[in-house]
């Protein structure tokens, strides 16, 4: 599984790069930092349906980073929830792939994201709804580190565990890096996993949050805790614009960037290992 | 009977008929009337503590998972503190919540103006799909919360939550979407949201008595307005004078305006005059907003001397 999952990876790398070099812009390192964590939310993880996308009882991730919108499509995609030839559509006038998730105009999405804090609480909403419905889903959630910085994020997590919503595996895409500098310089939410603890979840680090096999390993000990009374936060140590060293290279300044077709390709040739 | 005993018993008949209706509270249970349901619904009543925001990104969560929330505050921190939650969470994402702001304008009273808002109907009329609704009486409300909690979308509900002097008699048959006419006259056309139509009646039999007849439309669904009833009157009498408990930037007089914006009609208002509130009893308050009985009299006699 583990080799298949790392192909999947390169080719929603892939993707991600194609089509936010078809459209010329976009926020590539935040896209590329999530990859591995997608693959394995839906490629193992995930109780879903493609052909099903709104069946009742299903696993749901909210990508409260809303931001990350085209690694998600890339994802579904992938996993055939619609043509990959959608993506190229990404951010054009009347698309049903805006930068930001949007449930009521893509086939998968289960959240309509991008004010940030925000989705974790309807994550929460979510959750309470499945507990509520005793139909046994777990729901997932992706939170940037930035916007941990969120006075919302807070709220909710402190919610989640007063009300023991152990279905809810969180996880905080730690790149470490936000749109003005490092999450450090600006405002640390450092130690992460000792807030997440004193806000009464279990706290799983991830060293290399760009390894399918240690985020497979740690969603696998996170869905292990379900039944616990706490719900989870897996602290995903990752890098911003992971698996294109151009992007990486590129540090705070590749939030949101200008890709263009021949950067695009270039970059596939390296995920392909072609370079 | 309080207002707020009206809307709780309400909600715990919604809540016996679906157990998908629920309530979510941040610490005002008590305030909003609803704090003795947590006991008899247990899985339907939610206190999120004080966090407003928290509270209504949850409840378009449940929403999005087919339940139907409820979510309570004081006007204030149900609109303007956490607009942008209504805006994306809720109204952005299309989720079926249901907000309620208790103590609207002036009625907030001894809280003061920390608590005191008079821009709520404002900030929320200029987010697209949200219906907004201020129950005059509680005929009306009772009427109105089936119908409310049946509707497919947001709906903000603009609630005080003291007793109120009856206004509809008991064959009063509610619309959502339809303006009430309590009261039909040539010469004047009011129209009046939420507390101060009580006052606007009184106003209306003195003018009555001087030789002015008015017609008095409750205007309970300020978003989307009636405009076809707002037309129809004003045309009809060639004058408007429009009351409310709110800013007279953003709420009803606003609204009126719009509907009113082709005619050569000319238009006064009683409102909040884009201030600030502050701490005071209801004929205090009342006194220093401009909102007395005289106050709309003299207003009336403005708005029919500019025809």
């Amino acid at each position: 599984m583990e080799t298949n999952l790392k192909e999947i990876c390169r080719d929603i790398r892939c993707d991600i790069m194609t089509c936010i070099g078809h459209l010329g812009v976009g926020h590539v390192g935040g896209c590329l930092s999530v990859v591995e964590l997608l693959a394995v939310l839906y490629f193992d993880a995930m109780r879903i349906d493609p052909a099903n996308p709104t069946m009742q009882g299903r696993d749901r991730l909210i990508c409260s980073k809303g931001h990350a919108g085209p690694a998600v499509y890339a994802t579904l995609a992938n996993r055939g929830y619609f043509d990959k030839k959608e993506l190229l559509t990404l951010n054009q006038g009347g698309t049903h792939l805006p930068s930001h998730c949007d449930m009521n105009l893509t086939r998968g999405i289960d959240m309509t994201t991008g004010s940030l804090g925000q989705g974790f609480s309807c994550a929460v909403g979510v959750a309470l709804g499945s507990k509520l419905e005793k139909d046994g889903a777990t729901i997932y959630a992706i939170i940037g580190d930035g916007e941990s910085q969120e006075g919302q994020i807070w709220e909710a997590a402190m919610f989640a565990s007063a009300k023991g919503l152990d279905n809810l595996i969180a996880f905080t895409d730690y790149n470490k890096l936000q749109i003005d500098d490092t999450v450090a310089n600006v405002n640390d939410i450092a130690p992460l996993a000792d807030k997440w603890s004193a806000f009464g979840w279990h706290v799983i680090e991830v060293e290399d949050g760009n390894d399918v096999e240690q985020v497979s390993a740690a969603v696998a000990h996170a869905r292990g805790n379900m039944g616990s009374g706490r719900p989870t936060m897996v602290i995903l140590n990752t890098v911003k614009g992971c698996g294109v060293s151009f992007i990486e290279k590129l540090g705070v300044a590749n939030h949101n960037t200008q890709v263009s077709e021949a950067d695009a390709q270039r970059a596939i040739a390296e995920i392909r290992g072609e370079e | 009977m309080e207002m707020r005993a009206v809307y709780a018993n309400c909600l715990a008949e919604l809540m016996e008929k679906d157990r998908h209706v629920c309530v979510l509270d941040a610490d005002l249970a008590k305030a909003s009337g609803t704090r003795g349901l947590y006991e008899k619904f247990p899985e339907q009543m939610f206190d999120c503590g004080i966090a407003e925001q928290n509270m209504a990104s949850i409840a378009a969560g449940l929403a999005s998972y087919g339940f139907k929330p409820w979510i309570e505050s004081f006007t204030p921190f149900a609109t303007r503190r956490i607009c942008d939650q209504i805006a994306i969470s809720i109204a952005y994402a299309k989720q079926n919540v249901k907000i309620v702001g208790t103590d609207p304008g002036i009625s907030a009273e001894l809280n003061g103006g920390t608590h005191m808002s008079m821009e709520d109907i404002g900030v929320l009329r200029s987010i697209p799909g949200i219906v907004i609704f201020e129950p005059v009486d509680a005929v009306q409300l009772r009427a109105a919360m089936p119908v409310l909690n049946d509707y497919p979308g947001c709906v903000y509900i603009r609630l005080f939550r003291k007793e109120l002097p009856d206004v509809f008699g008991a064959d009063y048959k509610f619309d959502l979407f339809k303006a009430d006419t309590l009261r039909q006259g040539s010469d004047l056309s009011i129209f009046v949201s939420g507390l101060p139509t009580v006052d606007v009646l009184a106003a209306a039999e003195q003018l009555a008595g001087e030789g002015i007849s008015c017609d008095v439309i409750n205007v309970h669904t300020i978003k989307p307005i009636d405009k076809e009833s707002v037309l129809a009157s004003a045309r009809r009498t060639g004058a408007v004078l429009t009351v409310e408990n709110h800013n007279v930037i953003g709420g009803l007089h606003s609204a009126v305006l719009e509907a009113l914006a082709q005619e050569k009609i000319p238009v006064c208002a009683v409102g909040v005059p884009d201030r600030f509130g502050e701490v005071g009893k209801l004929p205090y308050l009342r006194q220093t907003m401009g909102l007395t009985v005289e106050d709309i009299i003299a207003a009336a006699k403005r708005a029919v001397a500019l025809k």
